[in-house]
Parts: C-alpha cells; sequence; structure tokens
C-alpha cells in the first residue's frame, strides 16, 4: 500500500484533537483475485483460505457506515479489483456519498468501455500499477504478458481526464533501470509516481532474498531519482518510499495503528492494515457481524496497538516512541516472532542484528550474481522466485502449519 | 498570468483533480486529492470555496471582506492563492 500525504501541509492542518479520531481511509480490498502473479504481492500469503467475498449489499453497507463515520478517501483494491464485476455499482454509491474514490489496479480489464462507466460512475482517480520499464522484467515478476497492455491502459486513464499515479515497486530485479522508468512515467503523463521500495511482507517475504537490493544500487537509485525530480521540475511528483531495513529508520506504520485506515478484506475481515491478520493472539471481527463503529472504536483487534500503552522497553521510554509509535507490528513479529517487540529495523531495537545480518546476506546475493544470471533459478543458498497464486498460496499454508 | 503574483482580474478555480468540500466530521473544508486529503483552516476554506471559475481575485478579496466586516485581506489572499497554486490547488481562468 502506498502512503497517503494526509495533513500534507502541517501549517493549515486543523489541530489534531486529543481523542480518537474515525477514520479517514476506508480501504476496500474487494477480491484477493487476480491476473498477475507479482513476487512482491501485498496478499497475505494465505489469501486461498479467506477467498469467500462479500457481497454487493454487503459492500454498499460498508461504504454508507464507513461515509456516516467521517472516511472521505475510499481505496478500491484488490488482488484486481476489476474482477468484480459490481465495481462500478461501488464506486457509484462510494462517489455519491461523498468519497474521494481511488481504483487501485493492474490495469488488466480496464478496457474503453469499462472505463467509460467509472467516467459515469464519478471515479475521481486511477493507481495504475507498472512493475518495470522493460517488457522482460514486467514479464518475468508477474508471470504474465502484460506489459503493452498497462500502456494501453495508461493512454486510457490520459484521455479520460483523470488523474494518474503510476506505482512501480522496487527490487533488486528492477533498480538499475529506475531513470528509465521515471521517464516512461513522464511520458505517459502521470500526475504522480511512486517508487515504493518493497516492504517485506507476505509474497516479498518469501522471496527477500532475490528481492532486497544492495547499499550502494539504493544509493544509486535515490541519486537518479534526485536528478529526475530536477529535470522534471513539478511535472511529475515523485515518492521515495523509504527502504527502511537500509535506512535503520522505523516507520510509523499506517500513520499509527487503528488511527487513519480501516482495510476490509475480501472476506469481510477488518483490519488496521492489510497484513494485520498475520499477529499471533489477535482477533479482528467481520463486517458480516459487526457494525463499522463498534470495530473501529469498541473492538480488541483495533484497540490493541493503539498509543503507546502497548510499549515495552526500548520503545517505553524513548524520545522518538510518539513519532514512529515504534514501527511496524507485523514486521517486528516477521523478524523476531515477537509482534510487541520494537521493530527490528530500529538501531535500538535488541533484535537489529537480524536486519544487518539479512542486509549483509543481500550484498553476498547481489556480488554472486544470483539474480543476474537467473533471477527464476536458484542460486547458492536461495530458492527460486516463488509466485504468487493460488496454488502456492494452499502450499505456503499448509507448509507453516 | 504570471504564476507567482495574481492578477486581481484573474480568476481562479479548484485545481483539476482536487476536489473541495466541508466534512461535518472534521468540522472543516477539506481538499481532496488522489489519495491524500489537506484539512484547511478557516481561513483557507473560505477563499478556496469561492474560488468558483466565476469570480476574479479582486471579487474575493471584496466578498470576503464584506463577510467578516473587516478590510486590507489583499496580501493575505494573494499570499494564499500564490502558495495555492504552487501545490496545483488552484489554477487560473
Amino acid at each position: 500500500m502506498n502512503a497517503p500525504q494526509i495533513g500534507a501541509v502541517p501549517a493549515l492542518a486543523a489541530n489534531a484533537a486529543a481523542e480518537l479520531n474515525p477514520p479517514l481511509w476506508l480501504l476496500a480490498e474487494v477480491t484477493y483475485r487476480c491476473p498477475l502473479h507479482c513476487v512482491f504481492c501485498y496478499n497475505p500469503v494465505d489469501f486461498e483460505q479467506h477467498k469467500q467475498e462479500l457481497s454487493t449489499d454487503d459492500w454498499l453497507r460498508v461504504l454508507r457506515e464507513g461515509r456516516a463515520m467521517g472516511a472521505v478517501q475510499c481505496g478500491f483494491s484488490g488482488g484486481e479489483p476489476l474482477l468484480r464485476d459490481d465495481l462500478e455499482v461501488l464506486v457509484a454509491e462510494a462517489r455519491q456519498l461523498g468519497y474521494y474514490t481511488n481504483l487501485i489496479t493492474s490495469g488488466v480489464g480496464l478496457t474503453e468501455a469499462r472505463a467509460e462507466r467509472f467516467k459515469a460512475a464519478g471515479l475521481d482517480h486511477i493507481q495504475l500499477s507498472f512493475q518495470d520499464s522493460t517488457r522482460e522484467v514486467n514479464d518475468l515478476v508477474t508471470r504474465t504478458r502484460t506489459f503493452g497492455l498497462k500502456q494501453e491502459v495508461a493512454h486510457i486513464i490520459k484521455a479520460n481526464g483523470w488523474p494518474m499515479v503510476i506505482n512501480v515497486v522496487i527490487h533488486r530485479l528492477n533498480i538499475e533501470h529506475i531513470g528509465r522508468i521515471i521517464e516512461m512515467a513522464a511520458e505517459l503523463g502521470a500526475e504522480y509516481l511512486e517508487l515504493a521500495n518493497t516492504q517485506y511482507y507476505s509474497w516479498a517475504f518469501v522471496n527477500r532474498d532475490q528481492l532486497l537490493p544492495t547499499r550502494d544500487q539504493l544509493i544509486r537509485a535515490e541519486q537518479e531519482t534526485d536528478r529526475w525530480r530536477e529535470k522534471l521540475g513539478d511535472k511529475m511528483r515523485i515518492f521515495f518510499v523509504s527502504p527502511d531495513y537500509h535506512e535503520a529508520k522505523p516507520k510509523k506504520c499506517m500513520n499509527g495503528w487503528g488511527n487513519v485506515f480501516l482495510t476490509i478484506t475480501p472476506d469481510g475481515t477488518a483490519l488496521p492494515c492489510h497484513t494485520a491478520r498475520m499477529l499471533p493472539g489477535l482477533s479482528f471481527p467481520n463486517v458480516r457481524d459487526m457494525g463499522l463503529k463498534g470495530i473501529w472504536f469498541d473492538s480488541e483487534g483495533f484497540n490493541h496497538y493503539r498509543g503507546t500503552g502497548w510499549m515495552k522497553e526500548p520503545c517505553a521510554s524513548c524520545e522518538d516512541k510518539e513519532k514512529d509509535l515504534g514501527g511496524c507490528r507485523c514486521q517486528a513479529y516477521l523478524l523476531s516472532q515477537d509482534p510487541d517487540v520494537a521493530d527490528p529495523v530500529c538501531p535500538k531495537s535488541p533484535h537489529h542484528h537480524l536486519v544487518e545480518k539479512i542486509l549483509s546476506e543481500a550484498e553476498t546475493h547481489a556480488a554472486s550474481g544470483v539474480d543476474a544470471a537467473a533471477p527464476w533459478g536458484a542460486g547458492q543458498n536461495v530458492h527460486p522466485l516463488i509466485f504468487r497464486g493460488p496454488q502456492e498460496s494452499r502450499s505456503l499454508s499448509s507448509g507453516s502449519k | 498570468m504570471s504564476d507567482t503574483v495574481p492578477d486581481p482580474a484573474s480568476r481562479p478555480a479548484v485545481g483539476s483533480g482536487f476536489r473541495l468540500q466541508w466534512e461535518p466530521a472534521q468540522d472543516c473544508y477539506v481538499l481532496l486529492y488522489p489519495e491524500g486529503m489537506v484539512k484547511l483552516n478557516q481561513s483557507a476554506g473560505e477563499i478556496l470555496k469561492r474560488c468558483d471559475a466565476q469570480r476574479s481575485v479582486a471579487d474575493i478579496v471584496a466578498d470576503l471582506e464584506q463577510a467578516f466586516q473587516t478590510t486590507g485581506l489583499r496580501d493575505e489572499v494573494q499570499a494564499f492563492l500564490r502558495m495555492a497554486y504552487q501545490q496545483k490547488w488552484v489554477r487560473w481562468l
């Protein structure tokens, strides 16, 4: 998911109220189905176990309840949201309720006819994902032939007058192309480009050895990005999502647990972020059983990591605890098997050596030429890339049990 | 039209891709754009809601001075519109 720019101009932002605010963002993950098989997908690896999708009526009720609470941004994502035949109905209702409506898509399925229907429904904006500036890497990491299609979809978006955000997940297989990626986004007329350094959760966590770039690659990518920023001026805004393993800087994940974002998964489970279901010992309510208000304000799952009360040392007495809120709970769990500890990317974390080890291994993997020679094949101590798909999901879920 | 000094006769409109709306839950005007939102303070909200492609900058200043029974708002309005233009919150017609 991409970092939102909420309250982008602090001088104009109203004073934050001390009491608990309603969510500003409703993220409707309407399906886990997807025609792509991206190796860095953020959907849970066990998505096959949660595929019973909400009905149209359930989604309409969720949209109304979210808006009544005060949510203003509505994102339709997935999986590939265009695989839901009722997406036009949902977008039209969301827009009519007063949400700013965002379609977050791979582009697969966005025909001219469908674009016209979304225009009529009042869709405000489309975020289109690209995987690379080259057909080879695009087709490799998605295990599809979709490169040409994405270019066409970008033209459809522009022809309909939508603002276009292009999102590109950055990793070792495409980081050397970053200049050409930026140039391509500018040529396609994107207003915003998100260079989203891979966050290592879900499928990206499984494939981390093949995806994590070296420090030198990141430094050069950021320098190249700065050169393009200067060249393009304000024609296109470029966001370079911080690579938190390398920067050793815990992120204020989701802008705070249960603070801004309310995610509804395809099966109706409500989550403070799209990966929180992995955390042990927490239960999250389902919109089939509970209203959004009760979910947001009263449920155990949403209250558990709110604020700073749950923190242990070194977070509890840290001067930055309000700034980063201890980093990401899912990352703490994935790296240390304990969701209550400081995010291991933080140098103050007793688990920080784990991140340092991963980073030094990335240097070794890159130096041994594993990915350059055969990105799809096994190298020394590196398994072949695991592509996101129903079969792989079932096999990973049974393996972890 | 200069980018930096709004001409009193030019007419601002909310920028394309942006939407201005009143939010009761926030008790303020907000400016919505792709994946983001800016909460506006009262004066920013009062200026932007008058950026309707009909009124000139001079009209907006006069209108605000009348609504809030004050004078000398021109500099503040122009400074805000300059910033708003840089942020693409407004465009000029």
